[in-house]
């Protein structure tokens, strides 16, 4: 099995190369294949939380991709009220074994400081995106400080 | 004419079978020998397609490699891929090459010029150090457990093992793996996997793999669509024509479809879906309900009575199931419903019968479509008495060859009742002037035509009257192929000429 070895390996190098923008990375103690992390946004509206993502591995890992929750709400054309993501690094069509989660969690990052309504998966957020971007800014702010998690002091 | 021929039978009958036999034998050598120009026509003329069988297909994927490769002188590899690009259209690919920029080229293709050697060195280089870590297991292996393509992105041997497996075999992927790299899309050629992927089956699934895109990419190719046939057939060049299988399917080249003269494949793929769409419960409903005049609803009539009560509970809206105006005023005199004329019910009315004229429609051309088809399946049981008949009269006094005539026959009916079956769906996109006039007078005639000679293999056939009926079955059939034969010109015709006007 090249998961686990993998995985470990993975784990300790994103947690001693801490990412500013991905913190608190931790596997279960039982599972080594559930991952849960904190994203920390630089850009407007979600530079003022955090938010807590879990990550999981499939037993064929690096074979096949790992999947991506949100578990802290956040108002996002990219993300569902279910906390889904679409990310197309990951979708099984584009991966490849040798692209590592800390290029996953990059572009994930990405994915949330500049939304892409381009390829929706909340339709209405979208819309408010393009056509209304103030409203939707201060939306994305006033849900961020409901429901977001503290940011880490550093 | 009938009563000569029916002397001659008698005659026949009555001098013993020498006689007989030798007017038959002239007969059907003619009719065995010979199809009739019609038939001719539909089957050879100038289309010369073939039948391959997989291994066929493979050899002939290799032939179309070898034969650009005059020109190119690629390795045989890369032409593969590059072909796959292109669907196997060596023209497109040869103007691509020459036309424009080389390193474009190679790059669309995802494939790394194999003019550049620079990769090359990148891999010698690589090749010198000690081990080599892996990028998707993170061992450290010496430099012969690792493997890479020509973009010089080396994994580990059984990395790379598992990744085709799992593509080929969960993803179904052949000609179009990339490199197992991030953001690498070089693909990965059909002699590296199968140098790479030891497990038989795995290879077996990617041969099929690149084997069914080719054909399926290749627009001179199509798989028979038979179940469990695995033949394909290969044609000069693509077009709506008849092409029969060595398994014996007749289909349309263009479509997959049932050989479906005259109609046209856009038109048959449209009704398909019209018929998969309209399914019975929807055309049951259509013609055996009404809508509530208020809120629309759909009813059914479950009860004598006409006083009806709208059942969705937010409209309780009473009317008569007749004349479909409100309740209130048919009082005791309902019996006579002697609102028809009001404004109101009228316009309800004329909904209503639009809705169902364009249904009744349908269903006139879909209840003839369906019953040809209908009989079509009967047919083939007709395959099994005949053929039981035939067996009879040859312990009488008949010849093999001239009971042919059965069979024949019967194969006139299946293929008059196919045309006459596309003849409604193409009647049902058509729009009326003289030539559909004309049309419909063909279709008329091909189908009365038909049905008695359905009648007489059907029923009048015994063995007792079977010299007297022989001869009518055979003008019968003759009959049948000339009309079937004058359609088909007509409607052809009509193409070239744009007589045909659609509704859609």
């Amino acid at each position: 099995m090249t998961a686990p070895r993998r995985l470990r390996k993975e784990l300790s190098d994103l947690q001693e190369n801490t990412l500013k923008a991905f913190r608190d990375i931790k596997a279960d103690d039982d599972n080594l294949l559930r991952w849960t992390g904190l994203i920390v946004p630089d850009n407007p509206p979600y530079n003022k939380g955090a938010f807590r993502i879990e990550i999981n591995f499939p037993a064929e890992y690096p074979f096949k991709p790992p999947k991506i929750n949100f578990k802290t709400r956040i108002y996002h054309p990219n993300i569902d009220e279910k906390g889904q993501v679409c990310l197309p690094i990951i979708s099984t069509e584009n991966w490849k074994p040798a692209t590592r989660t800390d290029q996953v969690v990059q572009a994930l990052v990405d994915l949330i400081n500049d939304p892409e309504p381009e390829h929706p998966l909340r339709a209405e957020l979208a819309e408010e995106f393009l056509k209304d971007r103030k409203k939707f800014v201060k939306n994305a702010e006033d849900y961020t400080k409901k429901h977001s998690e503290k940011r880490p002091a550093d | 004419m009938d009563s000569d021929n029916d002397n001659d039978f008698c005659d026949n009958v009555d001098s013993g079978n020498v006689s007989s036999g030798d007017d038959g034998d002239d007969d059907f050598g003619m009719e065995v020998d010979l199809p009739s120009s019609a038939e001719r026509q539909l089957d050879a003329d100038d289309y010369q397609y073939k039948v391959l069988t997989t291994d066929e297909i493979v050899q002939h994927q290799r032939e179309i490699i070898d034969d650009v490769n005059l020109v190119l002188k690629l390795p045989t590899p890369i032409m593969r891929i590059l072909l796959n690009q292109f669907k196997w259209d060596r023209e497109k690919l040869l103007e691509k090459y020459f036309d424009g920029n080389i390193e474009e080229f190679f790059k669309d293709a995802h494939v790394i010029n194999p003019f550049n050697k620079a990769p090359e060195a990148i891999r010698q280089k690589t090749t010198r150090s000690q081990c080599e870590e892996c990028e998707i297991c993170f061992s450290l292996l010496p430099p012969d457990s690792m493997t890479g393509l020509e973009c010089a992105h080396r994994f580990c041997l059984s990395c790379w093992r598992e990744y085709l497996t799992t593509k080929i075999v969960a993803e179904g992927l052949g000609q179009t793996i990339s490199c197992a790299a991030h953001g690498c899309d070089i693909l990965v050629d059909d002699v590296t996997v199968t140098k790479l992927v030891q497990d038989a089956r795995v290879r077996v699934k990617y041969q099929q793999l690149i084997t069914n895109s080719f054909v399926e990419c290749n627009q001179l190719l199509r798989w028979c669509p038979s179940v469990d046939c695995t033949y394909a057939v290969k044609v000069p060049y693509a077009e709506s024509r008849r092409v029969l299988c060595k398994c014996g399917h007749v289909f349309c080249f263009a479509c997959g479809e049932n050989w479906h003269d005259p109609v046209r494949c856009r038109w048959l793929k449209k009704w398909i879906k019209k018929c998969d769409d309209d399914s019975e419960t929807s055309n049951w409903i259509a013609a055996n309900t009404k809508e509530c005049p208020k809120c629309s609803v759909t009813i059914e009539k479950d009860g004598g009575c006409n006083h009806m009560v709208c059942k969705n509970q937010n409209c309780k809206y009473e009317f008569c199931w007749v004349c479909l105006s409100t309740w209130e005023p048919h009082g005791s005199s309902w019996y006579n419903c002697n609102r028809y004329d009001e404004d109101e019910a009228k316009s309800a009315r004329d909904a209503q019968e639009k809705l169902r004229s364009s249904l009744a429609r349908y269903l006139h051309y879909y209840n003839r479509y369906m019953n040809h088809m209908q009989s079509m399946k009967f047919e083939n049981k007709l395959y099994a008495s005949v053929k039981q008949k035939m067996e009879e009269m040859q312990q009488h006094n008949m010849s093999w060859i001239e009971v042919q005539f059965l069979k024949k026959a019967v194969d006139i009916l299946c293929r008059c009742r196919q045309t006459l079956m596309y003849t409604y769906v193409f009647a049902y996109y058509l729009k009326k002037n003289n030539q559909s006039m004309i049309f419909e007078d063909n279709q008329k005639d091909l189908e009365s035509a038909t049905e008695t000679l359905s009648e007489y293999l059907e029923r009048d056939i015994t063995s007792e009257n079977l010299a007297d009926i022989k001869q009518k079955v055979q003008d019968k059939y003759r009959y049948c192929e000339k009309r079937c034969s004058v359609l088909l010109k007509h409607v052809h015709e009509g193409y070239d000429t744009d007589w045909w006007d659609y509704t859609e």
